[in-house]
């Protein structure tokens, strides 16, 4: 039997977790970007941005990782641009997955933001630049309160499916134990192996995580419907 | 006294040619079918639409100038508005949205003028509740408290009667009458309705096409409309054409077979044409004057006309009438439903009545055909 110790265990799902974390502040930033790109999407090119931001969904995830290694590579000007600035490269290092990570899985927090921001009725937004706030305190005061569980939505299940993340970060990390090697890569290893026991105990974690995140994005969702009618 | 005064023109994309003033204490009705720019009127008010070019200003204070490219933004311009839906905040309770524009006040007096305010508009007791737990009336009242809890220099209601019930409405419509007693403010409402705009407004506005085609009292615009165009928006009917002719001494108004008196303040205007010049006259319903078969009397001599009844339809205590007369006018008017019963007016039953030279109204020549069409307005 394969332990789940050092290498496979616990030591690599809280590496694996930390892509899903990481991603946090990014998507707020990017949804809300891409709410101003969107909802005052009035200038040309909207569209390229948009389905830039949207490729990964569609895009097979070796293509991206093929793209991104080669973008990550200290002879692309990303690559060497990150090596100056850090002094090393993010090729098969754990740096390197978790953006990989975050570029793979932003469609996924960018889109349920945009949608939850863009069903608030302008004239909300406005009701509260004539009641006295700046667009600041519009969004701290209004805005926020009224998106948190699309925001929460959005959080959840790009951690999620961060978690299951595979073709990308295979290509970018490779399968370096300890430090590159996610739960997804690990439990097709295992399988390689023969050592089904450990795939079962890993598959039941992944499982686990997966079903109370989204059982918690549901229950909010049935939340919200129950509050605002 | 602060006076709201604005003159905003640009040919699109949404085409506006309007001018108003408003005075502190006065309640201006702008009206106007759905798509003549009332809403875009109120928002550039508010400084939510910029346009192309005019100038608004509050008391001695410039809110936009499109020359100078001035436009105060609507945090700075101190406007109360209550949009159409409400757009109460639903993550908040009553109190709260009241308590929004209080912000820049200590938090017990927020909390202290909130349940002033809710006071005011009659809602003690219900400031915990969140819009979602009001009634259609309540939630107007809220609105309408948030938007006077920032002491507005000026007060824009955007349809805010519309989607409440008659009852309510006519409640609502009370308080809003008593509350502009206590608030000396200029006041623009935009309403689509004109029963509502005649009821509450000192001054109407009417708007088509983003064009301000006439103001002044609602009793004024009603008789005295500028144009056929303002006659229709205003539902008016009784719009006719005539021959100015000019007889034993004076203008008058050649109409089918008949020649029509006029008042003196008309003799004058008339003078401004030629004879032989084809007007358009508008005469106001109260001014058709049904003669009683029985009972012939001294107001009868004044431009009496002949006319077929068309068609009678009783609506409750009130019955509407329409004659045609001989050259196919229709003259529309009403009379008590008792007074139709007495006069036995049936169709294909001829009547005569009286048009009243004091009401005849001659808006000017024949202008080409104006393509508003009738009764565009929602009832």
């Amino acid at each position: 039997m394969v332990s789940l110790c050092r290498n496979d265990g616990l030591g690599s799902a809280i590496h694996i977790l930390a892509p899903g974390r990481a991603d946090l502040p990014y998507s707020a930033a990017f949804g809300h970007l891409g709410r101003a790109g969107t909802g005052l999407c009035a200038f040309q090119g909207a569209w390229f941005f948009e389905a830039l931001v949207a490729l990964p969904l569609v895009l097979p995830p070796t293509v991206l990782g093929f793209y991104l290694l080669t973008a990550f590579s200290r002879d692309a000007p990303f690559g060497a641009f990150w090596a100056s600035v850090f002094g090393s490269g993010l090729n098969f290092t754990f740096t390197g997955i978790l953006l990989a990570s975050l570029v793979a899985n932003l469609p996924f927090a960018i889109q349920p933001i945009q949608r939850a921001f863009e069903s608030i009725p302008a004239n909300l937004r406005e009701a509260a630049w004539c009641s006295g706030l700046s667009p600041w305190q519009t969004l701290w005061q209004i805005e926020l309160p009224l998106v948190w569980p699309g925001l929460l939505s959005a959080f959840a299940l790009t951690f999620a499916h961060t978690l299951g993340e595979f073709g990308v970060v295979l290509m970018v990390g490779g399968s370096i134990d300890a430090e590159t090697r996610t739960l997804a890569i690990a439990i097709y290893d295992r399988m390689q192996a023969f050592d089904e026991a450990a795939a079962a105990m890993m598959s039941a974690v992944l499982l686990s995580v997966s079903f109370i995140t989204i059982g918690v994005v549901y229950g909010l969702a049935g939340r919200r419907r129950r509050v605002h009618g | 006294m602060a006076e709201l005064s604005l003159q905003l023109a640009q040919p699109g994309p949404i085409p506006l040619q309007a001018e108003f003033a408003c005075r502190s204490g006065e309640l201006l009705a702008l009206v106007g079918p759905s798509g003549s720019g009332k809403t875009t009127l109120l928002r550039a008010i508010a400084g939510l639409y910029q346009p192309a070019a005019g100038v608004i200003h509050c008391g001695e204070e410039c809110w936009f100038d499109a020359q100078r490219k001035h436009s105060l933004r609507p945090q700075q311009r101190r406007v109360g508005i209550v949009f159409q839906d409400y757009a109460l905040f639903p993550h908040l309770s009553a109190r709260d949205n009241i308590a929004i524009p209080l912000r820049h006040l200590p938090k017990p007096t927020q909390a202290h003028r909130a349940e002033e305010w809710l006071a005011r508009v009659k809602l003690e007791g219900l400031g915990g509740r969140f819009p979602h737990q009001l009634s259609g009336g309540q939630r107007q009242r809220v609105a309408l408290a948030r938007a006077l809890a920032r002491e507005p220099e000026v007060l824009l209601l955007d349809e805010p009667f519309s989607a409440v019930d008659q009852v309510t409405r006519r409640r609502l419509q009370r308080e809003l009458a008593l509350l502009r007693q206590q608030i000396a403010i200029p006041i623009v409402l935009v309403t689509h309705d004109l029963t509502e705009a005649a009821a509450l407004a000192d001054t109407m506005c009417v708007l088509h096409n983003g064009t301000t085609l006439q103001s002044g009292p609602p009793e004024a615009l009603f008789r005295r409309p500028a144009s056929s165009a303002v006659a229709r928006l205003l539902d008016r009917h009784n719009l006719y054409r005539a021959t100015l002719r000019h007889y034993q001494g004076r203008y008058c108004l050649e109409w089918g077979r008949f020649l029509l008196e006029v008042s003196a303040e008309v003799q004058a205007q008339l003078g401004g044409y030629r004879v032989g010049d084809k007007l358009e006259w508008y005469l106001p319903p109260s001014d058709i004057v049904l003669h009683r078969r029985e009972r012939p009397s001294n107001g009868e001599r004044e431009n009496p006309v002949a006319a077929m009844v068309s068609e009678v339809v009783a609506l409750g205590g009130m019955t509407s009438v329409a004659l045609r007369v001989a050259h196919g006018d229709m003259l529309r008017f009403e009379v008590g439903t008792h007074a139709a019963r007495r006069n036995q007016l049936a169709p294909g039953a001829m009547v005569k009545v009286s048009l009243l030279a004091s009401g005849i109204h001659v808006m000017g020549p024949v202008a080409n055909e104006v393509s508003t069409p009738p009764g565009v307005y929602e009832t």
